[in-house]
């Protein structure tokens, strides 16, 4: 009975399919139940941020950032001002670099939260998810209070952020940090030591540092596979220099190590939360949360009642906008998910010429193919959820 | 910080004497032109040179510069972690000569390509895979072209009596409206009414 039986199928995972993360369609090709073939189709949700931006005003863009991963919508918003603050050589004030850094740590602690939760769903655990999204509940409440917005919150503006925190915010934000890491390590009892979920990420989705570098990875994906490499203490921006905090590294590199990373991580977010909220509740973190530069930061409503000058710039601020000088910039942050970059080129003019968005997940999401290769059907979302992207930074 | 960008420039300069066509450095950061069919030679080099240790492509994208011969840019960006450095790779090319590719120094310039040819309609040779990434099925054009208007061409909506999504072409409600809010005091490049007289005959004083 030497009957060869052919066993190739080809399997549409998604575009709607729950451990998607999204709308992503991969083509999979199997040989039984060994994926052979990866080949993501992805634009679903390509809305054409990078044209849009284009054609609207600096301050306009601002908003597209909250849009790219809605996960941790001010980390975005930070690349963006960035860039055009060292076009414009404009300093941003201590107090302003205090807050961007605690709501990109708050960001940051969304996405992981979010990720950890919901790769322990697609591996079949419905508990985490629930416990977690209660505390991103009250994170968003922190962003809410803070912009108005629970998600697109459009905060960070040029030269510091849109308003100042009340010091009843930053109470609150400080008393959330400690019950928070109890939720963590209940999240960790859940997870950690748990056998099927052990048995579905250990050793899954390995990557060797040197193809880590090859494909372009950044973020939780190098340091999974052992290299301290973080933008915030290679790179320092803004003021994290003078924090405190570690950098948790894996010595595997598979999504076992991610996770524990990405557990870490949120555990470290916490440490520089406190000492963010720390030193703006003192002396120290007191002053302007704004840049005084009238050509840039518009003035505030007050102040408009009694000056003219103040009324004029108002309203050539939020009708043509800033020009940004000639130049083009690359300024790339930390983002929960690796490096987020902007490549920006100004042309001069009130509308920036170019504006490239280098995504994290983009590069993950491209090696895909060589991830999975070899792997069971079942591991593909495994792989998926580890590798951590949301669509709307990757289509665009 | 800037000492080191600017040695590290010039010493690329002279270790490519054939591919450089120049670097300087602006806002801190360093940046390397070279010519269209050097790129694979240049980045290898890079990526290699015990100075340099450019590993990873971190991003690569077109701009387009409609009104020059060579219409488009390609710019790579790499980073170093080893000697926590970036630069920038930049050349020039058009809409039909071919850039070599890079997949085969970077893995990770696969998709990157796809999307530049998919935006922009810069095309790639030696690519193991060249389809259009982001954009619809059947799609055509170049969207990130300066040419191509904000709003498309074509529109998509359910239809009910065909049971399918169809496709036509965009229909404004109201006419496109792109507004300008530029002061006509500085950079602005049409002719206000009236300022046309400014370069006849200056008025006799009477």
């Amino acid at each position: 009975m030497a009957e060869t039986e052919i066993r190739q199928f080809n399997i549409n995972f998604g575009p709607q399919h729950p451990a998607a993360h999204g709308v992503l369609r991969l083509v999979l090709e199997l040989d039984g139940e060994v994926v052979e073939r990866v080949d993501p189709h992805i634009g679903l949700l390509h809305r054409g941020t990078e044209k849009l931006i284009e054609n609207k005003t600096y301050l306009q863009a601002i908003g597209y950032f909250d849009r790219l991963d809605y996960v941790a919508p001010m980390n975005q918003e930070h690349a963006f001002c960035l860039a055009a603050e060292r076009l414009l050589g404009l300093e941003v004030p201590r107090r302003a670099q205090l807050i961007r850094v605690l709501y990109s740590e708050i960001g940051r602690i969304l996405s992981h939260l979010l990720n950890v939760t919901t790769q322990a769903m697609d591996v079949g655990a419905l508990t985490p998810p629930l416990w977690g999204f209660e505390e991103r509940e009250k994170l968003m409440t922190f962003y809410e209070r803070a912009s108005g917005s629970r998600m697109h919150a459009k905060y960070f503006r040029f030269g510091g952020v849109h308003q100042d925190l009340p010091p009843e915010l930053i109470e609150d934000i400080a008393a959330w940090c400690d019950p928070f890491l109890k939720t963590v390590d209940d999240i960790d009892s859940l997870l950690t030591e748990n056998r099927i979920f052990k048995q579905r990420n250990v050793d899954i989705g390995v990557v060797s540092l040197d193809d880590c570098f090859d494909w372009g990875f950044s973020g939780v994906m190098v340091r999974g596979s052992g290299a301290a490499w973080d933008l915030r203490k290679s790179q320092p921006y803004e003021c994290y220099s003078e924090f405190d905090f570690d950098i948790p590294i894996g010595k595997n590199g598979d999504c076992f190590d991610r996770y524990l990373i990405r557990m870490q991580e949120m555990r470290e977010s916490v440490k520089i939360m406190r000492q963010a909220c720390e030193k703006l509740l003192t002396a120290d973190g007191a002053g302007p949360y704004n840049a005084n530069d009238q050509k840039v930061v518009p003035p505030k409503r007050a102040e408009m009642k009694r000056s003219m000058e103040a009324l004029i710039h108002h309203f050539k601020l939020y009708t043509e906008g800033m020009h940004v000088p000639a130049g083009e910039v690359y300024a790339a942050v930390e983002a929960p998910k690796g490096e987020f970059g902007v490549y920006l080129v100004a042309d001069g003019s009130n509308r920036p010429y170019r504006c490239k968005i280098r995504a994290p997940g983009f590069p993950h999401l491209a090696a895909m193919n060589f991830l999975n290769k070899g792997h069971m059907l079942a591991d593909v979302s495994a792989i998926l959820g580890s590798i951590d992207i949301v669509f709307g930074e990757i289509d665009r | 910080m800037d000492e080191s960008v600017n040695e590290l420039g010039e010493y690329i300069a002279a270790k490519m004497a054939t591919a450089c066509r120049g670097s300087e450095v602006a806002f801190g950061e360093l940046t390397v032109r070279v010519g269209r069919d050097n790129i694979v030679q240049a980045l290898k080099f890079l990526r290699d040179d015990a100075r340099c240790r450019f590993e990873i492509l971190i991003d690569l994208c077109g701009v387009d510069y409609p009104g020059r011969k060579q219409r488009f840019d390609v710019v790579y960006h790499l980073l170093s972690p080893r000697n926590n450095q970036r630069i920038r790779v930049k050349l020039e090319t058009d809409e039909r000569k071919p850039v070599p590719s890079a997949v085969e120094v970077f893995s990770a310039a696969e998709w990157y390509e796809r999307e530049a040819y998919d935006m922009y309609g810069i095309l790639f040779s030696g690519h193991p895979d060249m389809r259009r990434l982001l954009t619809d099925y059947g799609f055509q054009g170049f969207p990130l072209r300066k040419d191509f208007p904000l709003t498309g061409y074509v529109e998509v909506r359910y239809d009910d009596e065909e049971k399918r999504v169809v496709y036509e072409p965009v229909k404004l409600t109201q006419e496109f409206r792109s507004f300008d809010f530029e002061s006509p005091w500085e950079g602005v490049e049409y002719v206000l009414p009236g300022d046309e007289k400014a370069s006849g005959e200056p008025p006799k004083a009477s």
